[in-house]
């Protein structure tokens, strides 16, 4: 088994895709020449040929428009969004047009359209380069949002959104590209789409996280644990549909929840999560459900000490976990 | 702004404490400081100041009621404004945030005022499962009775039912011995309670009270005591006392007592024998780097036994100054949980009410008491001549399980020796 960064999950996985199916393209701003402007696509223009792998103007509703022409024609386009931030100009389509088209047309038109966006900070992006996008799609029926955390998560999620008959975000956290890496088979494989993984077993607190924040609830967890805490914790994976069963269960184990996403806590994923486990576990709760995001501030800033307070780490995490521990 | 004022936690181990009596009504003003009510525990008696200046708006506890820790005891209305509040946030630790923050777990359960707090969880097991909540000891914040303290109990449950299984099964051939048994029991039954008749006068056990009754059962019932005395010649201590009590009077503003020349000579023998400074635990006998001496401060109707820490490390002075300052707090009420901790030795000072043979009883789990007596003068034969003498008797209670007689013995000859080599021109400061 190799050992990949989380980008090389997504690179490793592109080329297996691609030279499974010959409807599987790539486009994008930079994604050909340049191999991405976070090297994700690297090489495979050079594997694939300009026909496969196109570089595209600087324009996200028609990187996304042309995506689903050609998914609706019967092709499996896997789009970039360079940075998330800039998915804004494609909502109109992926809202109004991907996530529809099967419901409009009565199961005549479909749109396996695949759109990796990455997100998130803690990177000196400054706002345009360091939002969290998820909450903007969440609750839109039609689509599905993926957001993994670790290399073998990318490539199975990955592959199962590539072979996904509907439109897919896939959410990759830039903090994650080089900072994580991880064991990732050879061979193929899929995750299933809206199903999360228990990342960690444990019976005191419960902590319910995504994307970069859940490693840093694993280290947290593993710190509480020297102080006696023992930690349960959840990784949601798929955004939406919500892996209910799986929260509630996870909920259900220790009483105590938390749930962390950088993200706005406020309208965050979280709160759905919180809304979830409120209606469907309320006689397990132990105590009131806690949500750790981001301020409420219109979005990350450039200064390094502001960005530092934006951003969520280990010990404000831990924090918040001894917390819900102690009540 | 209103403010919750909520029962502190008086010590370590305490979880509830009886409200004694307000010294506040509804509408008085108060300031930071100001005494609010009279708590008794266990342990101490003491007053709940309060944290913030303001009006007092309502008073949520009644006087002799017994509130948990963390309970909401009255409310003041303070003047502060909603954003200074606000910004003190930041600074606040979590129990605290609670209160500040609308939006958080405080209010989720409906008001703390009306009593404890329990989550769906707790209320959900412990209806299915028949928990007797009021028996459970809650380790959630501010007392609170968790998930898991439950789930710890329905364990500890299940393992006794286990084990008391075989039992149930083997009753039947048993119960022709019931008869027996029953004899047995009530051989170890406690004699039945007095009922008062007309004009007695019935007292209502206070907690000191019957926190004392408890100790002292308990060190019987597990302490076995032995006892010895031996007659020591204070002639000389008497005679430097009596030199020095007038100018020490002037310097220290307080009157200088035998009792501190006495601590020193058994704090100085504790030194040599070690083991009487010691502590029975079961399976080994810990022996204490510490020599803090339990002194027994008798009041109108309890008794308290304030400790003087690091005793071994006072003179004659500091240790007469520890215990004005210790006798002082206790006739005051105002013994702190810290000051009545952590002895390994007692003395006590029977000879105060002119008594010259007592037999005291241990203060568990230290492994020895002493009793120092009255001194009386007395004639004595010294050197085949008679001699009027101020004599005392130093009685020793001790635990056999941790001490025998020889050590005892040598110890009380170390602590006589040291009495009697008292030399008027000697140093107390």
């Amino acid at each position: 088994m190799a050992i990949l960064s989380y980008i090389e999950a997504v690179t490793h996985t592109l080329r297996e895709e691609m030279k499974r199916d010959p409807r599987v393209f790539l486009l994008g701003e930079d994604v050909g020449v340049r191999g991405g402007v976070f090297r994700a696509t690297q090489g495979l223009i050079e594997e694939f040929g300009e026909e496969r792998v196109i570089d595209s103007p600087l324009t996200e509703s028609a990187i996304v428009g042309v995506s689903i022409g050609a998914a609706a024609y019967g092709l499996r386009p896997v789009a970039e969004i360079q940075f998330a931030d800039f998915i804004l100009p494609a909502v109109n389509q992926i809202i109004s047009e991907a996530a529809k088209i099967r419901y409009r047309s009565n199961n005549d038109w479909h749109v396996p359209l695949v759109i990796r966006a990455p997100y998130g900070g803690g990177v000196h992006g400054a706002l345009y380069h360091s939002q969290s996008m998820e909450r903007i799609f969440a609750g839109n029926p039609g689509l599905k949002i993926v957001a993994p955390a670790t290399p073998y998560d990318v490539k199975g999620l990955l592959t199962s959104a590539i072979r996904d008959e509907d439109p897919v975000l896939f959410f990759e956290h830039k903090r994650l590209y080089r900072s994580v890496k991880g064991e990732v088979p050879e061979q193929e494989y899929t995750l299933p789409i809206g199903k999360g993984d228990i990342k960690r077993e444990g019976s005191d607190i419960t902590v319910i996280s995504y994307g970069l924040t859940l490693h840093y609830v694993l280290q947290a967890a593993e710190s509480l644990a020297k102080e006696g805490i023992s930690t349960h914790v959840f990784d949601l994976m798929t955004l939406y549909p919500l892996d209910k069963e799986g929260i509630i269960e996870a909920a259900a184990k220790t009483g105590k929840v938390l749930i962390v996403h950088e993200d706005h806590k406020e309208g965050g994923i979280g709160g759905e999560v919180s809304a979830v486990i409120a209606e469907e576990a309320l006689f397990d709760l132990d105590a009131p459900i806690k949500r750790l995001g981001g301020p409420s501030i219109p979005a990350m800033p450039y200064s390094p000490p502001l960005e530092k307070f934006y951003m969520l780490n280990p010990d404000k995490i831990a924090q918040a976990m001894r917390e819900l521990a102690y009540f | 702004m209103i403010v919750h004022i909520t029962m502190p936690q008086l010590g370590e181990s305490v979880t509830e404490g009886i409200l004694g009596r307000w010294l506040v009504k509804p509408g008085d003003q108060v300031n930071v400081y100001d005494p609010l009510c009279e708590v008794i525990t266990d342990k101490v008696n003491a007053e709940v100041p309060s944290t913030v200046a303001g009006r007092v708006a309502e008073l949520l506890a009644s006087e002799n009621e017994a509130v948990p820790v963390g309970k909401v005891i009255c409310t003041i209305e303070t003047e502060k404004n909603e954003e200074e509040s606000a910004s003190a946030e930041h600074k606040e630790t979590f129990g605290e945030k609670e209160k500040a923050d609308p939006g958080s777990g405080g209010t989720l359960f409906g008001k703390r005022e009306a009593g404890q707090r329990l989550s769906p969880a707790v209320l959900k097991l412990a209806a299915e499962k028949k928990i007797p909540l009021e028996k459970i000891r809650g380790t959630g914040a501010g007392g609170r009775i968790t998930r898991k303290d439950l789930l710890l109990y329905l364990e500890e449950r299940e393992k006794t039912k286990a084990n008391v299984l075989p039992d149930e099964v083997s009753k039947p051939p048993v119960r022709e011995l019931n008869a027996a048994i029953g004899r047995e029991e009530e051989m170890t039954k406690p004699s039945p309670l007095p009922v008062a008749a007309l004009g007695d006068v019935e007292i209502d056990v206070t907690p000191v009270r019957r926190t004392i009754a408890e100790r002292m059962v308990r060190s019987k019932h597990e302490a076995p005591h032995a006892w010895m005395m031996i007659e020591v010649d204070a002639t000389n201590l008497v005679k430097l006392r009596n030199g020095l009590k007038e100018e020490f009077k002037r310097r220290e503003g307080f009157n200088l007592t035998y009792l501190p020349f006495f601590i020193k000579a058994v704090v100085e023998a504790l030194k040599e024998f070690p083991m009487l400074n010691a502590q029975w635990a079961k399976d080994r006998i810990i022996m204490k780097k510490e020599v803090n001496i339990s002194i027994a401060v008798a009041t109108d109707d309890a008794l308290f036994v304030p400790v003087i820490k690091r005793a071994d490390e006072k003179s004659v002075l500091g240790l007469a100054r520890s215990i004005e300052e210790l006798v002082r707090k206790t006739r005051e009420g105002r013994l702190a949980p810290d000051d009545i901790s952590g002895g390994t030795f007692t003395v006590n000072n029977t000879g105060s009410f002119g008594s010259v043979l007592s037999m005291p009883i241990i203060n568990s789990p230290q492994a020895a008491i002493l009793s120092i007596e009255a001194i009386v003068k007395r004639p004595v034969v010294i050197e085949g001549m008679i001699a009027v003498r101020d004599m005392v008797n130093l009685t020793l209670s001790l635990d056999h399980r941790i001490l025998d007689g020889l050590i005892c013995g040598r110890f009380m000859q170390r602590v006589k020796e040291k009495i009697e080599a008292i030399r008027p021109e000697m140093e107390i400061y």
